[in-house]
């Protein structure tokens, strides 16, 4: 509902009597004020949920559709926000160390990075993987580096989200060949893979397959987890992604819950009840600095899905409506110029997403600009998520910004404007289509043009870099990979070839390849025997891209 | 003769690369080297593709040099993209979809911007093929966006032109400018996996079926391609073949390179006509003059022309 | 006439964050020069390939997934055996300021480090203007 006539005429005169009376002698710093994504604020914001009705209708009670206050009933008053932060480098003896420092400091998830070529299914030893071994995350060839990489870590007590995404059956099944080592039943193993493809066209550039064998893969392991990983989550739909490659609050969204309609369109498609997989979506969205924008967007977002959920799909759970996401502060918005700064910028962003009800959070270290995160920039990191859930009190009550005039405005201002894309992007006939197009790219590089020019020009300041500046030495204590870790994974390989049972590798890979020329065939329980006899991550993904094809880059600026 | 043009002859790519750059940029000394390559030249067939963006042009081009690289081809790609008439700055993304032959010896492609030249660009190219041409390629694509006058003559420097239509895009055959349509020999509908292909492919025999309806045996052919899944390249390859077969034979080739030639040497040598009038006129001063009489209304544009006219005639002692 | 200068943005190895690139690559655009873009995944035998067919002035390398102190001179060194050792090569991303004294001496004439302005690189390639147009 707009904001009242009554009271709208009544800041109309308050304007014109006495706001006028200021700026006459005092105008504003600017013009126009708008948010972090060009959405216009006003002076001052009115209330625009006044009835019952409305707040019944648009925001309800927490654990309640449309879920815009929160998906659980008693959120952080039950348990804090998972604790999870984003690590990973080097050899899988080194990440686990790092693992296990964050355990011993509070984490309380474990989110696996790998390095490149590992995403993007070659072996350490591959021509492709020149220098780029172990650099952004952790090298995994075979199942004896995901052995190592858990050694130690019971993976019946711990959840571990794995951001892998064109080769993420392998890894899983990888994940679920180590649990079985350990005694521990795939039924009960807890975590996410992060498996959206989609974003990875638009902004994120790890694809390997062109879409319709990637989304056949996707919806193998929804079925394939719906029945032998029911705690799994099978995918976790990104905007954060987006929003790094310059896209808005709202693009984020839009195209976050696009991408999600086109999963769900794919695996009804596939043959699954939408009950059946929906529960285990799961979203991942950016924080970024204008706090109550992405307070907003996160409230919107939930409200949006559960909608789209409810009368597109016509999902019958209320579990199958629930937005579940998790965060990660902006990485792009960290500055390689005074980086302390960056704790207080990542501290803000925490705040918008524990205020926005995110159900798990990675806060960036100081030296995000820098390079990897050295063990005590990571420590301040947690520390920062610690502080907030304990110290600043606003864990204490469910969405505590509700009814905030303003939240309230930006809400529904973001609900509206991401119904527009999300009704373009069906008139291209959906997702893999728009991006086809290259429409998705245009929106988010465009957005991203005008943000940096703004920086350019000084009218959107960074502090330390567009204003107040200071000559300062950079830190020397960077974090540096061993550039000779490429020789000791080249070893490892060849290790395990040695002792691996070459032909039951070969019979495999070869029902594998047999496999993807069925379309009605699971490949997961095949992937699952390759894996456990220590096939390499390359040998499988190299059968999948003689018989996928490899998808090509097309649209440019 | 030169070692440059020796190095071209031999196919050195950076003496090819650098020649083009000299073309490029106007540079006097292009024309003794493009004068010591012209004997060399004649061997290349030359294929303009044209057609609005988001065609698919350079993906279907991606493709055909795979198959004309498995007959041993050796193929040479323009890409020609306009420049911002603000900045005279460009993007030249089109290599992009091609870079899978970025190491392929027996690739060569290059980028071209526009440069706001009216005609300026189509000669570029005209001599960027002689060079290409005298390199060794057999095949020497040209690709452009087709909208514009600059686009059209770029692709009137070929032996056959490949339309490249895609259904979805709107009443795109109503949108392009009839001249385009008037020039295509080779019709593609790529993206024929979309709805509304069958329909376009219908639509372009229709106007087609007009222009021939006198001369049925001419028509044009019309082929149905979905580059980016590989499917309906050999078909257009053959369509191709037989296109050029035909026009080999019945004389229209020879026809249309002589006639290129003509329209190349008719616009060289009236452009450095006028250069040289320019010059020896000091042209552009006396042209600010000129301008403020004609615009503080003392003279009407054409009286004053004329008058001018007259007089530099008699200077020349050409009355 | 002032030559219009052509520069080569590059992404070699597997980095797929081509968000700098892009802005540098439509910056570059509007301040007049002719840039070529090949997007994401090239190696450097193809960024060298790539440079001398389009007979550029400049390449700029963008990487961002710490794999510059291999992959970026071997650009210059490819370029170098190939008779182009006089095209210009600048880098950018996420680069430490430790690594850039070796990457200087191995060829790479300057690196632009997170939150230098575009202009800071237009005067860059104005200042070396002369160098490239022998």
């Amino acid at each position: 509902m707009p904001e009242s006539k009554n009271l709208d005429d009544q800041r109309k005169s308050w304007e014109s009597a006495v706001v006028k009376k200021v700026t006459d002698k005092n105008p504003e710093r600017k013009k126009e004020f708008t948010t972090g994504s060009w959405i216009p604020v006003k002076r001052v914001h009115l209330p625009s949920i006044t009835t019952d009705a409305e707040y019944s209708e648009k925001l309800g009670f927490p654990g309640e559709y449309p879920f815009t206050r929160g998906v659980q009933p008693t959120m952080y008053r039950g348990r804090f926000w998972t604790m999870r932060q984003y690590a990973g480098f080097g050899t899988a003896e080194e990440s686990n160390e790092r693992y296990k420092f964050l355990m011993s400091q509070g984490q309380t998830g474990l989110s696996i990075a790998f390095d490149l070529p590992t995403q993007i299914g070659y072996d350490s030893d591959d021509p492709h993987s020149e220098g780029e071994v172990g650099k952004v995350g952790v090298a995994i060839d075979t199942l004896r580096d995901m052995e190592i990489l858990f050694d130690g870590i019971p993976l019946d007590k711990v959840s571990t989200s794995m951001t892998i995404n064109a080769p993420a059956a392998v890894l899983l099944a990888m994940y679920i060949a180590v649990a079985e080592k350990q005694g521990v039943s795939k039924q009960e193993i807890n975590g996410t893979i992060q498996n959206d493809i989609l974003k990875e066209y638009m902004a994120r550039g790890t694809y390997i397959f062109p879409p319709k064998p990637s989304l056949r893969l996707i919806t193998n392991i929804f079925e394939y987890c719906a029945k032998e990983v029911p705690k799994w989550n099978t995918i976790s739909i990104s905007g954060y992604h987006i929003r790094e490659a310059g896209s808005t609050a709202v693009q984020e969204v839009a195209f976050t819950l696009a991408d999600g309609i086109e999963y769900v369109k794919a695996a009804i498609k596939a043959g699954m009840d939408v009950d059946a997989f929906a529960d285990r979506l799961s979203f991942f969205f950016n924080s970024h600095n204008d706090l109550l924008e992405e307070v907003a967007k996160f409230r919107a977002a939930r409200r949006i899905w559960a909608k789209i959920m409810k009368d597109k799909f016509q999902a019958k759970s209320p579990k199958s409506m629930m937005l579940r996401f998790h965060t990660q502060t902006g990485g792009s918005t960290l500055t390689a110029q005074q980086p302390d700064n960056n704790i207080v910028r990542v501290a803000i962003q925490t705040l918008a997403a524990v205020l926005g009800g995110t159900q798990s959070l990675h806060t960036n270290s100081r030296d995000e600009a820098l390079g990897l995160p050295t063990e005590d920039a990571v420590r301040i990191a947690l520390r920062t998520q610690q502080i907030v859930a304990y110290e600043s009190g606003v864990t204490n009550s469910i969405d505590p910004l509700a009814g905030s005039f303003l939240v309230e405005s930006l809400t529904d201002k973001i609900e509206s404007e991401v119904w527009k894309y999300i009704d373009k992007i069906e008139e291209f006939g959906g997702m893999v289509r728009a991006i086809e197009n290259g429409f998705v790219q245009k929106e988010i590089q465009d957005a991203a043009y005008k943000y940096q020019r703004e920086i350019e020009s000084g009218e959107r300041v960074i502090i330390g870099v567009n204003k107040f500046t200071v000559k300062l030495e950079t830190p020397k204590d960077i974090l540096k990979v061993d550039p000779g870790l490429r020789n000791i994974q080249i070893q490892k390989i060849a290790d395990v070839r040695k002792t691996r049972n070459a032909d039951a590798v070969k019979s495999f890979l070869n029902e594998l390849r047999d496999g993807t020329k069925h379309a009605e065939v699971n490949l997961m329980p095949l992937i699952l025997d390759a894996v456990r006899e220590y096939a390499t991550l390359g040998e499988i993904c190299n059968v999948l891209r003689d018989e996928f094809g490899e998808y090509q880059e097309s649209i440019v600026l | 003769m030169t070692d440059f043009a020796e190095r071209i002859l031999r196919g050195d790519v950076r003496a090819i690369a650098r020649a083009i750059s000299w073309i490029e940029n106007n540079r006097p000394e292009k024309e003794s080297l493009i004068d010591e390559l012209f004997p060399h030249c004649g061997n290349a067939q030359v294929w303009g593709i044209t057609g609005p963006p988001g065609a698919g042009k350079s993906t279907l081009l991606d493709k055909i040099i795979e198959l004309e690289r498995g007959r041993q081809k050796k193929v040479a790609v323009i890409a020609v993209d306009p420049s911002s008439p603000f900045s005279g700055g460009a993007i030249l993304g089109d290599r992009l979809r091609m870079q899978s032959h970025a190491t392929d010896e027996g690739v060569f492609i290059r980028s071209m911007a526009s440069r706001g030249h009216l005609g300026g660009v189509a000669q570029a190219t005209c001599d960027a093929i002689k060079v290409l041409d005298a390199a060794g390629f057999d095949l020497i694509a040209v690709e452009t966006i087709g909208v514009g006058q600059t686009e059209i003559e770029v692709v009137e420097l070929s032996d056959l032109v490949l339309l490249v239509l895609v259904p979805g895009l709107g009443d795109e055959i109503q949108a392009m400018k009839a001249g385009v349509m008037e020039i295509g020999d080779i019709f593609v509908v790529n993206k024929m996996d979309r709805d509304g292909a069958l329909k376009l492919k219908a639509e372009i025999e229709y106007v087609l079926g007009i222009q021939f309806a006198d001369h049925p045996e001419n028509m044009k052919p019309i082929v149905m391609t979905a580059a980016s899944m590989n499917e309906g390249i050999d078909d257009l390859l053959t369509a191709i073949d037989g296109y050029v077969a035909k026009i080999s034979q019945n004389g229209s080739l020879q026809d249309k390179r002589k006639s290129r030639l003509k329209s190349e040497i008719r616009q060289i040598f009236t452009q450095k006509v006028s250069a040289h009038v320019n010059r020896k006129y000091d042209f552009e001063n006396r042209l600010d003059e000129w301008v403020d009489a004609v615009y503080r209304k003392k003279n009407g544009p054409y009286s004053l022309i004329n008058e001018k006219l007259n007089l530099f005639l008699r200077e020349c002692n050409w009355l | 006439m002032k030559k219009i200068i052509r520069i080569l943005i590059a992404k070699p190895g597997l980095d797929g964050h081509d968000r700098g690139a892009k802005y540098v690559a439509r910056a570059l655009k509007d301040a007049g020069y002719e840039v070529i873009y090949t997007g994401i995944r090239q190696t450097p035998e193809a960024i060298v390939k790539t440079a001398i067919q389009e007979d550029v002035d400049f390449v700029g390398l963008s990487l961002l997934s710490g794999a510059h102190n291999e992959l970026f001179p071997k650009v210059v060194r490819l370029l170098r055996e190939q008779q182009a050792g006089d095209i210009i090569v600048f880098g950018g991303g996420v680069i430490p300021d430790v690594d850039i004294p070796q990457l200087k001496v191995s060829g790479i004439e300057t690196v632009f480090t997170p939150g230098t302005p575009i202009a800071d690189v237009i005067q860059f390639i104005e200042a070396n203007r002369e160098r490239v147009s022998q």
